[in-house]
């Protein structure tokens, strides 16, 4: 150890900003107020703090303050949003079009929406992640009232045609709602210009602390409305009951000015990084693959399949050194790889090789060469370890072998 | 999670890694697992004839650290052990040896599948009784 841990795993979560821990600390001890006490100065002051976030994070994705609902992260947000509009536009219809590869906060919300009556389209993703607006059109009934597609995926990156998305929703008449957990903060996010009309995100993903999110609903042209999922006290209008973590919001305000502030700064250098750490494993090992499409996608993402080896044991040769996520979960008694990587048509042998780097504010260049470094080799000590690998290098078809299932 | 010294040990520095000519008649090789589940182990063992002893075993696993460290520990306890003795090799002493966390025994359970199945090529192969019974899952 006394080393540093090499942090590539910042689509799970970003480290605080310090300068957004710094905004957060006077309102811990030194203002201790409920933003809803309305009768006394120390909610006065938490109120005020609450109303500058309200206005950053409004001001990072263009919208008005008044359309951001705090919750308590983008799983609240999302379920909020599906379960909200299922339940406020029931007489409209019961039908939701959402995508095989989005998160599970809205797939199981979604699920949760069939147990109570609905109905739910599942579209498929091209070999590139991409949905395919053709089919999304069709998918469209009378019954339809919402279509969800998230904004970029926390695996791949790829983003998706938002705005294309967004011009299907507005003529066919149904609402459009975006996770955009893995995009706001990281590229520019305007859902009134793109047609979104409920966007859900959360702090830790850009630099604010863990255990907040918002929700942003829009409020005119359409005037959106969602049934509240959290019964009592009616704050955030009625849609969100709790008390305002007062702190959690301040740093995730300050962590949105930061972000409007260094978004392009910051996706210049990940991407020069990115690309620098894609372009030496790519290049320096045989039968590497990245996942998805290399031109719609996040700047700081990479995910890259190395064939015949196993992803969790090959992190294990450098997970003392360097944190980052695999596509395989053998930890999981199914043994199922990631299903974001076989929806995009990856046989589960490549899923199970499969490694995300996700770049932030604080990976350096050392950082990147340290890991070009030791993944590299991690994968040519797992090479050799591999009986796959040798069947392929002495021209054996590994698929024509029939394996005993386990 | 944490591993145990035993397992990041052969996992760092796995035994016996390498290939026995499997044309040998004195060569038993068994291959189980699947690409599609994350987990392949080709295991070997080298008998001799006269005194139905293991002399030597050589492994390759594609998996992950605790597959990796089963299938290493598995050929070390095969070395010197008769045909007999290795079909006694249960995959519990496995778990316990290298401290295999409840999500990793099905690791222990393809090693002790890969010994088997190695001894029965063996045993096919020189005609002799098969002893050896491979479990399906």
């Amino acid at each position: 150890m006394g080393q540093r841990l090499i942090y590539l795993d910042n689509n799970a979560t970003t480290p605080t900003d310090p300068r957004a821990v710094e905004a957060m600390l006077p309102y811990f001890y030194e203002n201790p107020g409920n933003a809803a006490s309305r009768n006394h100065p120390a909610g006065w002051v938490a109120e005020g703090a609450v109303d500058t976030a309200r206005e950053q994070i409004a001001a990072l994705i263009n919208v008005d303050p008044r359309e951001i609902i705090f919750t308590s992260g983008a799983t609240e947000s999302d379920n909020l949003a599906i379960k909200g509009v299922f339940e406020m536009y029931a007489r409209k219809g019961n039908h939701i079009i959402t995508v095989k590869t989005e998160h599970k906060a809205v797939l199981d919300a979604c699920k949760r929406v069939e147990k109570m009556g609905g109905e739910v389209t599942y579209l498929d993703v091209d070999s590139k992640g991409l949905i395919d607006l053709a089919e999304l059109e069709a998918a469209i009934t009378d019954k339809t009232i919402l279509v969800s597609v998230m904004w970029a995926n926390n695996e791949t990156g790829v983003i998706q045609p938002m705005k294309a998305i967004g011009e299907i929703c507005a003529r066919r008449g149904v609402l459009f709602m975006s996770d955009a957990t893995q995009a706001v903060g990281k590229i520019p996010v305007d859902p009134k210009e793109t047609g979104v009309h409920l966007l859900a995100f959360t702090s830790h993903k850009m630099y604010g602390p863990k255990g907040v999110g918002a929700l942003f609903v829009n409020r005119k042209n359409p005037r959106v409305k969602v049934t509240s999922q959290m019964d009592g006290g009616g704050h955030e209008r009625g849609m969100r009951s709790g008390t305002l973590n007062v702190p959690g919001i301040v740093g995730f305000g300050k962590a949105a000015e930061i972000a409007k502030a260094e978004m392009a700064e910051d996706a210049a250098r990940t991407k020069r990084l990115r690309d620098k750490l894609e372009t030496a494993l790519v290049g320096m090992l045989e039968e590497a693959y990245i996942n998805g499409s290399v031109e719609h996608r996040m700047p700081h993402v990479t995910n890259i399949s190395f064939k015949h080896v196993e992803g969790e044991g090959l992190m294990m040769t450098f997970n003392q050194n360097i944190a980052l996520s695999s596509g395989s979960a053998c930890t999981s008694a199914s043994l199922e790889p990631s299903y974001v990587l076989v929806a995009l048509g990856l046989g589960d042998d490549l899923a199970h090789s499969s490694l995300r780097f996700s770049l932030g504010r604080f990976t350096t260049e050392e950082d990147i060469d340290a890991t070009i470094k030791q993944v590299a080799e991690g994968v040519n000590h797992m090479r050799e370890l591999s009986p796959i690998w040798e069947m392929y290098k002495e021209g054996i078809d590994i698929d024509a072998i029939e394996w005993s299932e386990h | 999670m944490a591993y145990s010294e035993k397992l990041l040990d052969h996992f760092k520095h796995p035994r016996n890694v390498g290939t026995l000519n499997k044309e040998d008649k004195g060569v038993g090789t068994g291959l189980v697992g699947a690409p599609e589940c994350g987990d392949v182990m080709r295991l070997q063992i080298q008998v001799d004839p006269v005194t139905q002893r293991i002399t030597d075993a050589k492994f390759k696993t594609f998996g992950c650290g605790s597959a990796i460290a089963s299938s290493s520990l598995a050929t070390e306890w095969l070395k010197g052990k008769s045909v007999d003795e290795a079909l006694a090799i249960d995959n519990m002493a496995i778990v316990e040896e290298l401290a295999l966390p409840p999500v990793k025994i099905h690791c222990s359970v393809l090693a002790e599948d890969a010994i088997k199945s190695a001894i029965k090529d063996y045993q096919e192969k020189n005609g002799l009784e098969v002893t050896a019974t491979v479990a399906a899952h």
